[in-house]
C-alpha cells in the first residue's frame, strides 16, 4: 500500500458514499411502491442517467474492491511483487466486466 | 503464592525451545531480576540484554507471556499467574541467542524511513530559534522521546505480516523530523514514507501505542504522515 493506492481508495470511497445512499433509496422506493421487474426496466432502458450512475458505481466499486483485496492478499497471504499486481488488476477487471455487463443488461434498449 | 517460580526461558535461535527453571520468589521481583538470577546461579550460558535496569534505556525488552515489555519494569507479581512465567526474545526480529535478538533490520528501516536529521545550516550560521509552542514543534515533541527499544515493532501485526513495512518506531521518528523546521530532507522523507511499506501499510491496530513503555503514540504520528503524504500527492509534489 502506497500513497497512490491510498489516495485512489479514499477517492473511490468518497465517490461511492452518495451513490450507495441513492442506490439504497431507490431500492426502498421500488419496494415501497411495488415496482415489478418490467416497471423497473421500463425506467432504466435507454436511460443515459441510470447508465452513467451505475457505470460510475461499478468502476468505483471494482477499483476499491481490488485495492482492498490487494492489501488483504499482501498482509495475510504474503503475495508480493508481480503476482500481487496481476491479482489486483485481474480482480478489478473481472469485477468491472461483470458489473458493466449487469448495467448493460438493464440500460441497453 | 508459592515460594518458587516456574520460569520458561527461550534458548537457542529461531529453532530453539523453552527451557524450564525454578527460581526463588522474592518480594518486588522484576522479570529482569529473574533472568539475572538464572544466569548467575543456574546457567551462565544464558544470553540476554540489559543496561540501566531502571526503566530508562529500553535494552531489556523481551517477550513476557506473549507480550513485549521492559523486563526491568515488569513486576513478577503482575505477570506470574499460578507461579509461572514465560520469557522469550522480542518478536519480529531473528533471535541471535536466547533472549537477545538481531535488531539490524529494525535500525535499517529507521534509515530507510529517513529517520535521520538532515541539517539545513552549518556551524558558521547563527543558531536557529525554535519556538516551543508552535503546532509542528508540539507535534514533534509529543513523539520525540522514543529510545528505539523496539517494543512497538515487536508488538506490531503489520510488521509481522509485511516484511517491507517500515514499522511504528521508524515512522514515528520520521514524523518528528517532518515537523522539524530545521530539517532540509523533507522531500526524500515524504517519498520514503509514501512508498510501499511506508505509513500506508499501517492499519491502525494500535498495538504500538498500547505497548509503548514511554506512552508514545505512533498511530497518531502515522496518521499525521498519511495526511501529509496525501496532501503532497494531491498537490502533485510526490
Amino acid at each position: 500500500m502506497n500513497v497512490r493506492l491510498y489516495a485512489l481508495q479514499r477517492a473511490t470511497a468518497l465517490v461511492m458514499v452518495p451513490l450507495v445512499l441513492l442506490h439504497i433509496a431507490v431500492i426502498f422506493y421500488a419496494a415501497r411502491v411495488g415496482l415489478s421487474a418490467a416497471d423497473i426496466l421500463a425506467r432504466t432502458r435507454g436511460s443515459i442517467g441510470w447508465a452513467t450512475f451505475y457505470a460510475v458505481f461499478v468502476l468505483a466499486a471494482a477499483t476499491h474492491g481490488a485495492i482492498g483485496v490487494r492489501s488483504v492478499a499482501a498482509d495475510w497471504a504474503g503475495v508480493r511483487g508481480g503476482k500481487l499486481d496481476i491479482l489486483t488488476w485481474g480482480l478489478g477487471m473481472i469485477l468491472a466486466a461483470l458489473g458493466l455487463r449487469a448495467v448493460a443488461a438493464v440500460v441497453l434498449p | 503464592m508459592a515460594a518458587a517460580l516456574e520460569v520458561l526461558i527461550w534458548r537457542g535461535k529461531a529453532d530453539g525451545r523453552y527451557q524450564a527453571f525454578t527460581v526463588p520468589l522474592r518480594e518486588s521481583q522484576t522479570v529482569l531480576d529473574v533472568v539475572t538470577w538464572v544466569q548467575r546461579h543456574q546457567d551462565p550460558t544464558l544470553a540476554y540484554r540489559f543496561a540501566c535496569r531502571v526503566g530508562m534505556c529500553g535494552s531489556c525488552a523481551m517477550t513476557v507471556n506473549g507480550r513485549p515489555r521492559w523486563t526491568c519494569r515488569t513486576h513478577i507479581a503482575k505477570v506470574a499467574a499460578n507461579g509461572r512465567v514465560e520469557i522469550g526474545p522480542l518478536a519480529n526480529m531473528p533471535p541471535i541467542k536466547d533472549l537477545a535478538c538481531d535488531m539490524g533490520e529494525f535500525f535499517a528501516k529507521w534509515q530507510r524511513a529517513k529517520g535521520a536529521f538532515a541539517p539545513s545550516t552549518s556551524r558558521r550560521d547563527p543558531i536557529e530559534r525554535i519556538a516551543p509552542a508552535t503546532a509542528p514543534r508540539l507535534a514533534a515533541d509529543a513523539a520525540i522521546e522514543c529510545i528505539n527499544c523496539a517494543v512497538c515493532y515487536a508488538a506490531c501485526d503489520s510488521v509481522r505480516w509485511n516484511r517491507d513495512y517500515l514499522g511504528p518506531a521508524a515512522l514515528n521518528r520520521a514524523w518528528t523530523l517532518i515537523n522539524d523546521q530545521r530539517d532540509a530532507g523533507q522531500d526524500a522523507r515524504l517519498a520514503a514514507v509514501a512508498a510501499d511499506g511506508g505509513c500506508h501499510a499501517c492499519h491502525s491496530h494500535q498495538s504500538c501505542q498500547e505497548h509503548c513503555p514511554k506512552g508514545l503514540n505512533p498511530v497518531a504520528s502515522i496518521a499525521g504522515l498519511k495526511r501529509r503524504t496525501l496532501q503532497a500527492y494531491v498537490r502533485g509534489e510526490l
